[in-house]
């Protein structure tokens, strides 16, 4: 009995034998846990996020930091503000949601963008998107991209000026503007951006949107870390890609090749972190898949054919819509065939 | 029946999806000892699963160990041995470490004489069985002694084992598997078992498999246990028909539905209604085979199991031959030293799918392969949060549910919704999806809760329909 294997501490007390009303917890089984919690995969986003904040930062100085702070802030007081009329507490502020939501709302603003506004965003995101309908889990769509789209409403102009990177402008000067790569593209505003820098992301653009490789790290961390699922960004991305190369190879005019389409706008950011966010997606695994493909089709259906240069937001919100239906199709089927009623 | 197959890998079997919890084998170097009880222990009149049991002794009556005390004229049932040398006591009422409370009847210990004669160890583990010869068995006369010798699934379902071995020329069986995965953590009772007595294992899966007129017997192990697949290996091959199949270490490896597939390539049609027998397979459990050998060769009654006492929270664990209807308190006290200060929770089995036990007084039942007592550090504190819909309950479900689905269902008292959309009955209550669910929502409470609600709803509408 001497040589136990992580056996317990010999000196530990022993109960008394009289002590018969010992009480012991009891509880549902499985006893363990992999340890992975909510608060742990929101971290992880956001880990898998500062990548990007770097580049955001290295490009647009001051105002990347002041208008993800004050976005972030904006989801916290909105998430404090709901939790207090519903009477839960605070403790749904710990696990971390309204800070992802918060950091992906102002990597989708363009940096010009007044701090009032993006609170204004980061609000209605969490208030509106998200505890209207029960808080965590429970949102139909996106709320960083709803929080984009009332901000699109509200001030069409200013989500659609786009100040020139590294031109060290702060935030309310009229900065020197530009048209984003898409925009060149699209409407033969400009010169096409060279490769080279719309992926590193030297290009004007959203916040933290504009650089495809530091998505790219981020996204790849994520799903190597299994926090988000594959199925999405390759879902979104490969479709994105064949729907441009077949539409640039029909329509060379209105479409630019499938890697300038791919490295520009939020088609990288989108596919790693907003379409991998897992309350507007479906939980089934093929429905992943059909949810990734469907909103790179629309991301390129919008770029080519609609009003917008770019069409990230309006996919995603589209297809979160869509989630339902999608679940029900896509249901796995038990292993051994539908039980027997 | 649905006829579906997977593709079975070469080398180290597995199935899809699943999960890899820790192993915390603590005892698996531990000898099997003999516990001698010294006070009374109360036999259950519902072991196993089926019609329970009736007493056919009287309070003050003498018995022996291995007298039957209790049967009942049903098919599906077993009948209870005298696991010691006793005086019964008047009738009461046990709590099961299942959690049902059911009748039993207390054994006292004798005017004089030990309990258990103290070289029972020997005789229990004796190895040698070179005497028997399956294919000299009637397989009926088998089945028959099974029965008397009261052998129900010692893996824990409590099936009787006879029911499953009878030859049915309707539905026959090519391959019986020997279930030594012991996927579930902290458990090593069937690990020490087929280290110390590998002949009685292999005799006894010898004489199941003639006696359900099997063609072929794998022994499936885990990749965790070599020494035990070298033990086991060496054995088979003097057999016809006869192969250890090494199994990846991967919870639940030991479920049927997981084992078939994974070995034979097989998949068992959905619970409730679909039955390994539906696709040619019998699995039964290590500690059943050794009992069948003993019963079948020793005509021994099935009265003792090896039980693993396990975790950081019982002083000395140890794995133990114990006579059945011990109580755990005794069990716990006098042989492991007691539980410590720390200990939260103990578990009847693993856990995985242990559940818990408010406290010691219950007995060791025929399903009983272990106790774990756990401390506050090693277990999991569930503080249920809401679902952000990440799917790993969908991604790791070996039965490919959709386990928040069935959880959401019930929740809102859609158990329609639950069992006809979402298979709420096909589950196994494996735990995978509580086990990987990062808002700790605890799936299987809700999944059965609901198998229960769906049950008494099925039995008024029913009632319903036979009133019109």
């Amino acid at each position: 009995m001497s040589d136990v294997v992580n056996a317990p501490d010999s000196g530990a007390a022993v109960k008394d034998k009289s002590d018969a009303g010992l009480e012991f917890l009891v509880s549902s089984a499985p006893h363990l846990s992999d340890n992975v919690t909510t608060r742990w995969i929101m971290f992880q986003v956001v880990l898998a996020m500062l990548p990007l904040f770097a580049v955001s930062i290295w490009l647009f100085r001051g105002s990347a930091v002041v208008l993800t702070v004050v976005t972030v802030a904006g989801c916290l007081l909105a998430e404090t503000v709901a939790n207090m009329i519903r009477g839960r507490g605070l403790a749904s502020l710990g696990d971390g949601s309204a800070i992802v939501t918060g950091m992906i709302l102002a990597f989708s603003l363009p940096p010009g963008l007044r701090p009032y506004q993006a609170f204004i965003g980061g609000v209605v995101a969490i208030g509106l998107a998200k505890m209207v309908f029960g808080g965590l889990g429970q949102n139909l769509f996106n709320p960083a991209m709803v929080g984009r789209a009332f901000l699109m409403v509200c001030f069409p102009v200013a989500l659609t000026t786009w100040v020139e990177p590294m031109s060290g402008k702060i935030i309310g000067v009229d900065a020197v503007t530009m048209a984003t790569p898409l925009a060149a593209a699209k409407f033969h505003s400009g010169e096409l951006a060279a490769m080279k820098d719309l992926f590193i992301g030297k290009v004007g653009g959203c916040v933290g949107e504009t650089s495809a490789l530091a998505a790219l790290i981020g996204g790849l961390y994520l799903v190597f870390r299994r926090v988000a699922d594959w199925r999405q960004p390759v879902g979104m991305l490969g479709a994105a890609m064949l729907f441009a190369a077949i539409a640039h190879y029909f329509l060379p005019d209105k479409c630019a090749g499938p890697l300038y389409h791919l490295n520009s706008g939020a088609l990288m950011f989108g596919a790693f972190f907003i379409a991998t966010d897992y309350v507007g997606a479906p939980v089934t695994p093929r429905g992943r898949l059909v949810f990734g493909i469907g909103a790179g089709v629309l991301v390129m259906v919008i770029r080519i054919f609609g009003g917008y240069p770019e069409g990230v937001m309006y996919a995603i919100l589209i297809m979160n819509a869509l989630t339902p239906l999608i679940e029900r199709w896509t249901a796995p089927k038990p292993f051994g065939g539908k039980a027997a009623a | 029946m649905s006829t579906a197959t997977i593709r079975v890998r070469s080398g180290v079997k597995s199935f899809p999806r699943g999960i890899h919890p820790p192993h915390r084998k603590y005892t698996e170097a531990q000898p099997i000892q003999l516990f001698v009880p010294t006070k009374d222990l109360m036999m259950p009149m519902a072991q196993h699963i089926g019609a329970a049991c009736n007493p056919i002794v009287k309070p003050k009556q003498e018995v022996k160990l291995g007298e039957k005390i209790a049967d009942v004229e049903a098919f599906i049932a077993a009948p209870i041995h005298s696991s010691v040398n006793g005086v019964i006591g008047p009738g009461g009422i046990v709590l099961l470490p299942a959690g049902r409370r059911v009748p039993a009847i207390p054994i006292k210990p004798p005017a004089e004489g030990p309990m258990v004669p103290p070289d029972f160890l020997r005789i229990f583990l004796d190895r040698n069985y070179g005497d028997v010869e399956p294919t000299r068995h009637d397989p009926d006369e088998m089945c028959r002694q099974i029965r008397e010798a009261g052998l129900v699934g010692m893996g824990g379902a409590t099936f009787p084992t006879y029911v499953k071995l009878k030859r049915n020329p309707q539905r026959p069986v090519d391959t019986i598997l020997l279930n030594g995965a012991e996927c579930e953590p902290y458990l090593t009772a069937d690990h020490r078992l087929m280290l110390e007595c590998p002949e009685g294992v292999i005799t006894g899966l010898h004489l199941a498999m003639h006696a359900c007129g099997a063609k072929k017997a794998l022994i499936c192990i885990e990749s965790n246990k070599p020494d035990a697949i070298d033990v086991m290996r060496k054995l088979a091959r003097e057999r016809p028909n006869m192969e250890v199949v090494v199994c990846a270490s991967k919870y639940p490896m030991g479920g049927e539905r997981q084992l078939i597939p994974a070995v034979l390539g097989r998949v068992v049609p959905s619970a409730p209604k679909g039955l390994p027998l539906d696709v040619g397979a019998v699995v039964i459990n290590v500690a059943t085979a050794h009992t069948i050998a003993r019963a079948v060769a020793r005509a021994a009654a099935f009265t003792h199991r090896v039980v693993t006492v396990t975790g950081l929270g019982v002083t000395k664990p140890g794995n133990w031959l114990v006579p059945i209807g011990t109580m755990l308190k005794d069990l716990i006290d006098d042989a492991c030293g007691g539980v410590t200060e720390e200990a939260v929770k103990v578990l009847a089995g693993g856990p995985m799918m242990g559940p818990t036990l408010p406290h010691l007084n219950v007995p060791v039942v025929k399903g009983t392969g272990g106790f774990t007592v756990m401390r506050d550090e090693e277990t999991a504190r569930r503080q249920e949060t809401p679902c952000i819909r990440c799917g790993r309950c969908i991604d790791n479900c070996p039965l490919f549910l959709s386990p928040t689905k069935i959880a959401h269902a019930v929740k809102h008292k859609d158990l329609e919704t639950a069992a006809n959309t979402y298979d709420l009955n096909a589950c196994c209550e494996c735990g995978c999806c509580a086990y990987v669910c990062p808002a700790q929502i605890p799936l299987p409470q809700y999944i059965r809760s609901g198998k229960n609600q769906w049950r008494i709803l099925q039995q008024s509408q029913q009632k319903a329909a036979a009133a019109k």
